[in-house]
């Protein structure tokens, strides 16, 4: 094997395995799409409790992924948590926006949902989302569920000597 | 009582042994990158290596990522049509290439393929005087004849890493979509939702270069340290592999703790 | 330097019953080399080399005698430094070699030849490769410079013709010359030779030893030549050392061995099976040793 065929062959692959390098960032991982997402503007939600939220969680408006979720604390003088979402340039949302965390499936990943309302001026980089509405948590749901069950259950045998206590299954 | 003791004292020897032999290798590779600026000022002996560790590998490295992609769909075809999910098939194959089988099957590959080679190259040098005649020219063996290898190792499994991963969502591709028929646009457009560049195509790109440096070590190490005869090569050789495989899968257990702990992808 | 690689003779077709003829202008006669009681060990329990005395002129050619394992190989260790004495001085043109700091071990190395016992070629490089690798690795020499250089080395062995080769082409003789050129491709003042003449042909055996001669006088170099080979030492070398159990156990020119009534150097000489040299390896008596005669 002389030299120049060797020089070759690396060179080729090099060549080829950089190539590779780059058809899994941009056609597999989708590097371009994130570019524009970093020409994005962001906004700022306040949520009561935001269930599984996670950080890179998708945001979507109708169904269509319009942004992530960037950064989620805690915000130390209302104990609300503050998440901040990035969302493209081609997508505007009126001030009256609402924002609310979904639950795809019923145990599903979490998201942050968008529904437009119908304000003419539009949400400027780094203002807030006013409305918002809290995930659903399935625990909660139940407790409620069972609860009303206890309450009805214990309405109904109010005759008998008092065997159930309503506040016995639930904890607040 | 006694065989009870004799037990632990042979456990105690095996691991002070095995403590000692990666004293030695931490040492090894310190003397390897002390040597390493003669590698880089002189690029054809890092050439040459390169032909041999990365350009060699390459027909095992691109038929096996061809043929785990292809079967990696079929299966997940299996389980993903009984949810009736079979649009996440481009998920399924680009994150388990991306993340794991990529580095981690490439890693084994290379181990075996360049690794041992590397390993029988470098102890039958030493066995045929080969480094001590080196030695006697006032020529440092690690820096001529190790450490150009080390570093073709280091170089050469990323990209290799990198095209079997390819090459597996390629037959990935051809299977769910040209043979099973799933519609292209959803393998395509799931998968590009799905996989992160930043989270999971670079975290699998750390894990190949991590990879990188500790089977080049091995290779080279096993080799430096043969016992220079016939049977310690070949056993040198033979360490080369079950150590870096080994190796390849508890670190790659470590690193995906640290790296994909809890996330759920969007 | 390179010009003085012409002045070496070519080969003649029929030696002269006595190999060559000695330089007698070879040297100044002041020791290049010094061994002084040098002991040596890889272990304490085990010592290879316990005292020996030994010094080797300039510009001579000296054999260092002995049967396997009697630790010659290591004197040539301690010569290029590769391990150091655990007690006396090992001396190179009056430098004590464990004193050497790095630097000087080096430069000491760059002035030194070493021939592998089996040539210890690089089997990855041609035969040119090999021969030009000492010089592409110490000097700056332009290319057609060092292909000159290579080529007059390679002649000065015979072997300019065999340049292409690789060392798996070659057989065992040629693949020795090739690594004496190589031994010498930096026109070393010291060259020191472990076994040359290990597993040769007969032919082969005396091109190398008269190639070995020849070298010396004509580059002026010192050579040690340690060997079992005492048929073709004493037709080439110009003093001979013999070693055993760890010690110089007798020395002298080739006549004076040749003539030499000491048992030990007799048996050498004529390769008697017994002698001082024990046929058995230290045992019990026959007798003990088989199972019957204990009962």
């Amino acid at each position: 094997m002389n030299k120049r065929a060797i020089d070759i062959w690396v060179g080729f692959f090099v060549a080829i395995g950089v190539a590779a390098l780059f058809f899994l960032a941009l056609k597999v991982g989708n590097l371009l799409n994130f570019k524009e997402e970093r020409n994005g503007y962001e906004l700022m939600v306040k949520f009561d409790n935001i269930g599984n939220l996670k950080p890179r969680a998708p945001v979507k408006s109708a169904g269509v992924v319009v942004g992530r979720v960037e950064k989620i604390r805690l915000d130390p003088q209302t104990f609300q948590a503050s998440v901040r979402i990035h969302l493209e340039n081609q997508y505007q949302f009126p001030r009256d926006t609402i924002a609310t965390i979904f639950t795809s499936g019923l145990l599903g990943e979490q998201f942050v949902g968008l529904e437009a309302g119908g304000d003419t001026e539009m949400l400027k980089d780094e203002q807030e989302i006013k409305k918002a509405q809290s995930a659903i948590q399935i625990e909660k749901l139940i407790s409620q569920f069972m609860f009303n069950q206890a309450q009805s259950g214990a309405s109904a045998g109010a005759g008998n000597a008092g065997n159930t206590n309503p506040s016995a299954g639930v904890k607040p | 009582m006694n065989a009870i003791l004799n037990w632990f004292a042979g456990i105690g020897v095996t691991t002070r042994g095995a403590i000692a032999r990666l004293g030695f290798a931490t040492r090894f590779l310190v003397a390897v990158v002390k040597a390493s600026g003669t590698t880089f000022l002189r690029p054809r002996l890092l050439i040459r290596e390169l032909y041999h560790a990365g350009v060699l590998s390459l027909v095992i490295v691109l038929m096996s990522g061809l043929f785990v992609g292809m079967v990696l769909a079929l299966q997940g075809y299996e389980t993903l049509v009984r949810f009736g999910a079979t649009e996440a098939m481009g998920v399924l194959v680009a994150l388990s290439l991306v993340r794991e089988l990529g580095p981690v099957v490439a890693g084994l590959l290379f181990a075996s393929r360049a690794g041992s080679a590397i390993t029988a190259e470098i102890g039958l040098m030493k066995t045929t005087e080969q480094l001590a005649a080196m030695e006697v020219m006032a020529v440092n063996p690690i820096a001529r004849v190790v450490a150009p290898r080390f570093w073709a190792g280091v170089i050469s499994l990323p990209f290799l890493a990198a095209l079997f991963s390819t090459l597996g969502i390629y037959g990935g591709y051809l299977v769910a979509v040209k043979l099973i028929g799933i519609d292209g646009g959803a393998f395509w457009g799931q998968m590009q939702a799905a996989v992160d560049w930043r989270y999971d195509v670079m975290n699998g790109v750390i894990k190949s270069i991590v990879f990188a440096f500790a089977v080049s070590l091995i290779a080279v190490f096993e080799g430096y340290d043969a016992t220079p005869t016939a049977e310690g090569v070949s056993a040198a050789t033979t360490r080369t592999v079950v150590t870096s495989a080994l190796a390849i899968l508890t670190i790659d257990f470590v690193l995906t703790v640290f790296m994909f702990r809890g996330s759920v992808n969007g | 330097m390179p010009t003085r690689i012409d002045k070496i003779p070519a080969m003649s077709s029929s030696p002269t019953p006595d190999g060559v003829a000695r330089s007698e202008n070879a040297g100044d006669g002041s020791p290049m080399i010094e061994l002084s009681e040098v002991a040596f060990g890889y272990t304490k329990a085990r010592q290879i080399l316990s005292g020996v005395t030994l010094s080797v002129p300039k510009g001579k050619l000296v054999a260092v005698m002995g049967g396997s394992g009697c630790g010659k190989t290591t004197i040539l260790r301690l010569l290029c430094g590769q391990h150091a004495a655990t007690s006396g001085r090992v001396k190179v043109s009056g430098k004590n070699i464990d004193e050497m700091s790095r630097d000087e071990l080096f430069s000491h190395r760059r002035r030194l030849g070493m021939l592998f016992q089996f040539g210890a070629l690089f089997t990855d490089m041609t035969v040119f490769e090999n021969v030009a690798f000492p010089i592409r690795e110490h000097t700056d020499l332009p290319e057609p410079v060092l292909h000159d250089l290579v080529l007059m080395k390679l002649n000065a062995v015979g072997l300019r013709g065999a340049a292409h080769l690789k060392p798996s082409e070659l057989s065992g003789g040629m693949a020795r010359r090739v690594a004496l050129a190589r031994t010498i491709a930096l026109d070393p003042e010291l060259v020191l030779y472990d076994e040359p003449f290990a597993g040769l042909d007969p032919i082969s055996l005396s091109i190398v030893g008269q190639l070995i001669r020849k070298l010396n006088d004509a580059l002026g170099m010192t050579s040690i030549l340690v060997t079992h080979d005492i048929m073709e030492s004493l037709k080439i070398v110009d003093y001979i050392y013999f070693i055993a159990d760890g010690k110089v156990v007798a020395h002298g020119d080739v006549e004076s061995i040749r003539r030499s009534t000491d048992p030990f150097v007799k048996q050498f000489v004529n390769g008697e099976p017994d002698g001082p040299v024990r046929f058995h390896y230290p045992a019990k008596p026959l007798a003990e040793a088989f199972s019957g005669a204990s009962a």
